[in-house]
């Protein structure tokens, strides 16, 4: 198979011209209304002058190979990239919640389970489940469906060699996900915020996609709680909230899976959530987005994230209006 | 020895401005989440609910403990109301839509709970201008009828806040409650008035009716 790497796109391209060149301007005028335009400026280089100090002390991953499918894009802080996120097991909204609640989680002993229509069932600690593979950096545009995004720099390894191993029979036609159920681990799942456990599918042609992967780790370290510790999804292409969390099953199923999100709202949440800048959310467009940390929408959103080339092959003939 | 109301009066006017004070603070130290719009957009959002809520709460706080000087506290919580919905309006403008018009068109046109947003601000800014002596004075009985527009102000609010959270209802739900109460104790005064007059008198008006 042919794999192209998308052409990097350059900030000055992506971000709409005249929000670019005006976005001192913007500044100024943003947050003169806040707070009195004279002492802005001190504000605002206090914000951008953080310590570009990157990981968590968190125990840091061995040998990890570089890809060439990552993006040369800059990834985004680590504060940021876990401190704003969305985790519904430990808060609602992305705020600091699900990382002040993920005190209490613990991802050892972690076992997964692999089930289903396929010839290697079984039973796997992490730390086996993880060792015939080679673990890779995927530094990997990350779109949140509510309009913002990150760089990140994932540690994983490709689904595909997993799904290779586990053996699927013909009838599989799709990978089903799940979370751990655990309500001394995440406070959440004590009231009925959601319906639990978490769970999300993917059709096996994109589960086998060679970018879609299984992170293990951040910034060349252990995930974070937060971040859905200690194994997760990663679909790039994809609105976020199809990398499902801190997975203890995968199943291979015949019939497309009902994902979460999508029992909770099917009007609001689809299947496949690709990204996609011209279909809407029904509350909010989704043409634009938030490369955080920013005020305002400071990039355009590209069609499949930008990895159109990628993967644009895997949907043709199918109305992605319909199957948003 | 200020008079009581007076105290009253002056720490609602500070702790009001207490949740603004803490949005400029967490600007400096860097404190508003990575995605600071939004937080602060939800913010000031959760404080025009605050301020309006506690203002309806007025009437049946005088009824409740006859102290009816409480209604001098009325108009600065309605005010700060307005005030806080001056600022979510700017975030909108400013942080969602950077003051592109065609993307604030088509999201008032578009989008049911910001339809409702717009109606509640535009509602809010009319009560805030007429809310002078001056204005009093010169819309006379008219002055009451254009006030009762606060009720649909904050039955709009919440509908607002329900309509765009995602899942979690809880906090649209707490406001609802808190409306129900506040229009439901004004339903049961009004019924029990209606069943204490006299017979002859109601049906003298409902008669009245064409």
């Amino acid at each position: 198979m042919l794999i192209k790497k998308a052409a990097d796109i350059r900030s000055s391209e992506i971000t709409p011209k005249n929000v670019y060149l005006r976005r001192r301007e913007f500044i100024q005028a943003g947050s003169a209304a806040l707070a009195g335009a004279g002492i802005v400026a001190a504000g605002w280089n206090a914000w951008g002058g953080d310590a570009l100090a990157q990981g968590g002390g968190l125990p840091k991953l061995p040998n990890i190979k570089k890809s060439p499918l990552s993006t040369s894009e800059a990834p985004s802080e680590y504060q940021y990239i876990t401190s704003y996120n969305n985790f519904y097991e430990f808060a609602p909204g992305a705020g600091d919640g699900p990382k002040k609640n993920s005190g209490k989680f613990k991802a050892t002993p972690w076992t997964i389970e692999v089930d289903g229509l396929c010839n290697k069932p079984g039973k796997y600690q992490l730390e086996d489940f993880i060792k015939p593979f080679t673990l890779e950096e995927r530094i990997y545009r990350f779109r949140c469906v509510e309009a913002w995004s990150f760089v990140i720099p994932w540690v994983g390894i490709p689904l595909s060699e997993f799904i290779k191993r586990a053996e699927p029979q013909g009838k599989a036609a799709y990978l089903e996900m799940t979370t751990l159920v655990d309500r001394a681990r995440f406070p959440m799942q004590s009231t009925d915020l959601l319906e639990w456990p978490y769970k999300e599918g993917l059709r096996l042609d994109e589960a086998n996609h060679p970018l879609t992967i299984l992170a293990v780790g951040l910034y060349g370290e252990v995930l974070p709680a937060q971040n859905g510790a200690p194994i997760r999804l990663v679909v790039p292409w994809k609105y976020g909230f199809k990398g499902v969390k801190s997975i203890v099953r995968m199943r291979f199923v015949e019939k497309q899976p009902i994902n979460t999100w999508q029992a909770m709202a099917r009007n609001e949440y689809g299947f496949y959530a690709n990204v996609n800048p011209m279909v809407d959310h029904p509350r909010w467009s989704q043409a634009r987005e938030k490369r955080l940390p920013s005020f305002i929408a400071n990039h355009r959103t590209e069609m499949f994230n930008g990895y159109a080339d990628q993967v644009q092959s895997l949907y043709a003939g199918m109305d992605l209006r319909r199957n948003f | 020895m200020p008079k009581p109301i007076t105290i009253l009066r002056v720490a609602l006017f500070i702790a009001a401005l207490v949740p603004a004070a803490l949005l400029v603070r967490g600007f400096y130290t860097n404190d508003l989440t990575a995605n600071p719009g939004d937080y602060i957009t939800d913010q000031t959002g959760t404080w025009i609910l605050g301020c309006l809520f506690a203002s309806l709460s007025i009437t049946p706080l005088r009824r409740l403990t006859g102290w009816n000087e409480l209604i001098k506290l009325r108009r600065m919580l309605g005010l700060f109301a307005f005030f806080y919905a001056v600022l979510h309006m700017l975030t909108w403008v400013v942080f969602v839509h950077y003051f592109e018009v065609s993307f604030m068109v088509e999201d008032v046109f578009k989008r049911p709970f910001i339809t409702v947003g717009m109606t509640v601000f535009v509602i809010l800014s009319m009560l805030a201008i007429t809310s002078n002596r001056w204005s009093m004075r010169k819309l006379g009985k008219k002055w009451g009828t254009l006030h009762r527009l606060v009720y649909v102000a904050a039955i709009g609010g919440v509908i607002h806040f329900w309509w765009l959270v995602k899942a979690d209802i809880t906090l649209p739900r707490r406001w609802a409650v808190a409306l129900a109460v506040l229009l439901g104790v004004r339903l049961w005064w009004w019924y029990q008035k209606r069943a204490a007059a006299p017979a002859v008198a109601r049906r003298a008006v409902t008669s009245s009716r064409p």
